[in-house]
Formats: C-alpha cells, structure tokens, sequence
C-alpha cells in the first residue's frame, strides 16, 4: 500500500475521449497510450504530470488532478 | 522524439488537395482514406490511421501548432457531445450517399457530367480546369468530382475550427473518427 500523500496526475475523461492519439504524440514520458481504439489511459506511474497532454487534446479531456495513489 | 516515416504524410494530405485542383482523377485516392482507418479498426480494432498515419491531423497540427495559426481555445461542449459527433457522422453518410445517387444518375445517362465542386454541400465552385475528358465512363469523373467536394469541405471545416479552437479540433467530429471508434468500441466489447 502506498502512502496517503496526495500527487498530481493527467487524468483523462474515458466517455468524452474521440481517441484521437494527439495526446500519445506530445507525452515526453511515453506515458499514455490509446487502448484498443476506444480512450486514453494514463500510466500514473511514468506521468510526471507536465501537461502537454492536456494542452494538446483536442477535445480538452485531459486533466491535470490531485489523485490519491 | 524520434521522427518516423508517417509524420510525413501530411505532404500526402496536401499533395491530394493540390493534384485535385490540375486533374480530378487523382480525388480517387482519397479513397485510401476512407478504406484504410475502417480496415485498421475492423481488423486491428485500433485506432492506428487516426493516431498515426492521418495526414489531415498532421496538416492541422503543424499549421495550427508550429505556424501558430490556432487560437488553442476548448471547444465547445456542445462539439463534443455524442449528439453532435454521431448527428454528424450521418449527415455526411447521407451526403455520401447523395453523391453516390448523383454519380449514379450520370452513369445511367440520365444527367449530364457537372464538372464543378460543391463546397460544404451548397456553393458550386467551377472547375472544369481539372477536367481533361477520360478514357472511361463520365461518372467516373463524376465521382472524382463529387468525392473531392466531400475532401475540399471537410478540410474547410477543419480549418475553420482549427482556427478558433485547438489545431487538431476537426479530429472531435471527424466522421471517419467517430466511425472507427465505434468499431473499436463494438470489438472492444463497450456499449457503443
């Protein structure tokens, strides 16, 4: 279990994502990924939370939130 | 980054727009960009063409991005809602099949060859420059016209919207987009 201590992620909206992959094409990290065509998904592991993603998308889904690992 | 051989194929994209605009022939292949992303989708269940090999979204990115011509705005909620995508996506199926009617009806003799282009299904732009007669069937020409109609507005909208939201914003609505994904979403077992 890891600790309570709040962090900053890209987190995305499944149901509104067009699944484009502009997000994939700007990550530095190479830490999202378009799964089976449908959404983005974010590793939280490997984002570090820099926000190119969120700029880039298109439909604006992308969001930066403090998430409780 | 490193860049791979597909990042170019926005040269592609313009080179379609541009061959279109000497011999209309050439908006036949622009059947590649229909056929390919549905064959990605229905049998890779990806969307592979969208997230690498579209050169319409690697034109807007690099006029909108790079060359700044994006005022890099959300778009509107409204654009993105599953209403406007799908309401879209049939509107053009049916513009589609509009145009296949037309070609149709010029194969069957029963219409003259229109040799002009209708931007965003209303304005009839002349362009018989494009039109040097064919070895084939009119309707064969017929098609290119009406096929490159479809092409020519779409990249309008895109522009249009990659301008006053984000570059890559005709990728919300594109219908071949919304098409994959719901393929995507079928294969992927999702409720569509």
């Amino acid at each position: 279990m890891t600790s309570g201590k709040k962090r900053r992620r890209a987190v995305v909206d499944r149901a509104a994502c067009v699944a484009c992959g502009c997000c994939v094409k700007v990550c530095p990290l190479q830490a999202i990924e378009i799964v089976r065509g449908v959404a983005a998904r974010v590793d939280p592991e490997k984002c570090v939370c820099c926000g190119k993603c969120a700029r880039e998308c298109p439909a604006s889904v992308i969001a930066i939130r403090e998430v409780t690992p | 980054m490193k860049s791979r051989w597909y990042d170019k194929l926005w040269i592609a994209s313009l080179l379609y727009l541009l061959l279109g605009f000497f011999n209309i022939l050439f908006a036949w292949l622009g059947l590649l960009c229909f056929f390919i992303p549905l064959l990605i989708a229905a049998v890779g269940g990806s969307k592979g063409y969208c997230n690498r090999y579209c050169g319409r979204g690697q034109l807007f990115s690099l006029l909108g991005g790079r060359f700044g011509l994006s005022r890099k705005k959300d778009i509107p909620g409204w654009m993105k809602s599953r209403a406007f995508r799908y309401g879209f996506l049939i509107f053009f199926l049916a513009m589609f099949a509009l145009m296949l009617w037309n070609t149709y009806l010029v194969f069957a003799g029963v219409r003259e060859l229109g040799q002009a282009v209708t931007l965003l299904w209303t304005f009839r732009l002349p362009w018989h420059w494009a039109y040097h007669g064919t070895l084939f069937h009119p309707g064969v020409a017929q098609f290119a016209f009406g096929f490159y109609s479809i092409m020519l507005t779409s990249t309008v909208l895109g522009l249009v919207t990659m301008v006053l939201f984000k570059p890559r914003s005709w990728c919300v609505y594109c219908p071949m987009g919304t098409m994959t994904q719901l393929i995507c979403k079928a294969k992927a077992g999702k409720e569509p």
